[in-house]
């Protein structure tokens, strides 16, 4: 099986690469894992991940600028409905619409809004380092306990429009988004790349999702 | 609740992890990577390469350093040190760094964090401040590793480059480094109270209490330390219990 990681000049490429790697690795590497912008590659991958680090209109503009890239994800993950990760601004452009550096539309592949988080309290902007979060029941956070601590780096997060979506909330000091999911599609807001092996378990479970 | 966060520091020169004590009379303790590995191990909630040997020609050395640690640490990693321009911050980006600090080259071109913080996003920009106190609650900035003075303010400084974009302040008081007093708590509380951006704080820690005072006096988000690591005298995880019995939020 194919698993694809979006190379589109993200900045922390290596870092995914690396960590779906190891996990790969020690699930006997039941995936071929090939970082890529080409459609032909796309279109032959069994899972997808797309990672994202930077404002969200340069992250969007880049992914359209790659010829028929984002034709192919949509082909590949609305059409053939096959698992997808987006990791933070991976995460984001899943989104309607985002405000980030003015208005600016994301992919719309589930309803809702990408929001700057409120400076309240003692709450620095960008929220980042290790946050624990509140998941629903779900298979994605199969052996992850309440409360367990992921690494956060972001200053915007997604607010969806319906609660069904968030499947995982951290408090910051509001309720905020940490992870969604809609049918085949998955996104974090956390970086399981730089979550120790609590973001390898993440990784793991997301490697073993059959969405169908 | 976000967690404070701790950050074992690792002063690298060609290839090698050192600690000066006051910047002078370097001694060697290991190499890199497997120190990162342990640290990594340990808990460490983060990860900080200071290349001191940047203004030579060894860079490569760092890269394959960084690349190896980010193959084997799945944490967060930044690595400073001679970086001048948004061609060093790629390559760095590139070989397995997550976040870059920037220290003489924001203090000579400002411009540079804005056009950094705008093309990799804020909260991959640190900049690292070097400060040194100059009257009463009055601390300048020295840049070249401590070795030139400015008469640049430290707390008007930090409070620039956060409106600029930066994403984090990594704040080294140079009276305090290497000398095991604790932080200085006075210069800490300055910018933390100042600047809405996460705040690292830097030189001079000795005891487990000067941690705990970082966080309490000094309003840091995070505390980084290196030779009171390197040399064993505390494990990460004798900071992380001792902060936890004292009801601060570590990740444990």
């Amino acid at each position: 099986m194919n698993l694809v990681i979006i190379n589109y000049g993200s900045g922390n490429l290596h870092s995914v690469h690396k960590a779906f790697e190891a996990v790969n690795n020690e699930l006997s590497k039941p995936f071929e894992i090939i970082v890529t912008n080409k459609s032909s590659d796309i279109e032959k991958a069994d899972k997808i991940v797309l990672p994202g680090v930077g404002a969200f209109q340069d992250c969007k503009n880049a992914i359209l600028r790659t010829n028929g890239l984002y034709e192919s994800l949509e082909k590949m993950v609305i059409e053939e409905k096959k698992p997808f990760m987006g990791i933070c601004v991976g995460m984001q452009l899943l989104a309607e619409k985002s405000y980030e550096f003015g208005e600016c539309e994301g992919f719309g592949w589930i309803p809702g809004e990408v929001i700057k988080l409120d400076a309240l309290d003692d709450c620095k902007i960008p929220h980042m380092g290790w946050n624990e979060i509140i998941s629903q029941k779900h298979v994605l956070f199969n052996d992850i306990l309440q409360g367990t601590d992921f690494y956060f780096v972001h200053s915007y997060y997604f607010k969806t429009k319906t609660a069904d979506h968030c499947i995982a909330t951290t408090n910051y000091p509001n309720s905020i988004t940490a992870a969604v999911c809609k049918e085949n599609i998955f996104g974090t807001q956390f970086h399981p790349e730089k979550s120790h092996k609590n973001g390898k378990k993440i990784i793991d479970n997301f490697l073993k999702w059959e969405t169908v | 609740m976000l967690k404070k966060r701790i950050i074992p520091c690792l002063d690298v020169d060609q290839g090698r992890v050192v600690k000066g004590v006051n910047f002078v009379d370097l001694v060697d303790a290991g190499d890199p990577v497997e120190q990162a590995k342990i640290y990594n191990a340990e808990g460490a909630d983060e990860l900080c390469f200071l290349d001191i040997t940047a203004s030579s020609d060894d860079r490569e050395t760092l890269f394959e350093v960084v690349k190896k640690t980010a193959e084997n640490c799945f944490i967060p990693l930044t690595v400073g040190g001679g970086v001048r321009s948004l061609d060093d911050i790629s390559r760095l980006l590139h070989y397995g760094a997550d976040k870059v600090s920037i220290n003489t080259a924001a203090v000579e071109n400002i411009d540079l964090v804005a056009k950094a913080s705008k093309k990799y996003g804020s909260s991959t920009i640190v900049i690292a401040v070097d400060a040194k106190k100059t009257g009463d609650h009055k601390w300048s900035i020295f840049t070249h590793g401590g070795r030139k003075q400015t008469e640049i303010d430290a707390v008007k400084y930090c409070e620039e480059v956060a409106n600029l974009g930066a994403g984090e302040i990594l704040l080294t008081s140079m009276d305090r480094d290497g000398t095991k007093m604790g932080f200085d708590n006075d210069l800490l509380s300055n910018v933390t109270s100042t600047v809405d951006i996460p705040v690292i704080a830097s030189g001079g820690v000795g005891t487990l209490e000067h941690f705990l005072d970082g966080v309490i006096v000094g309003g840091a988000n995070a505390l980084l330390a290196a030779s009171i690591f390197h040399f064993g005298e505390y494990s990460i995880n004798d900071v992380k219990r001792y902060l936890a019995e004292q009801n601060i939020a570590v990740r444990i």
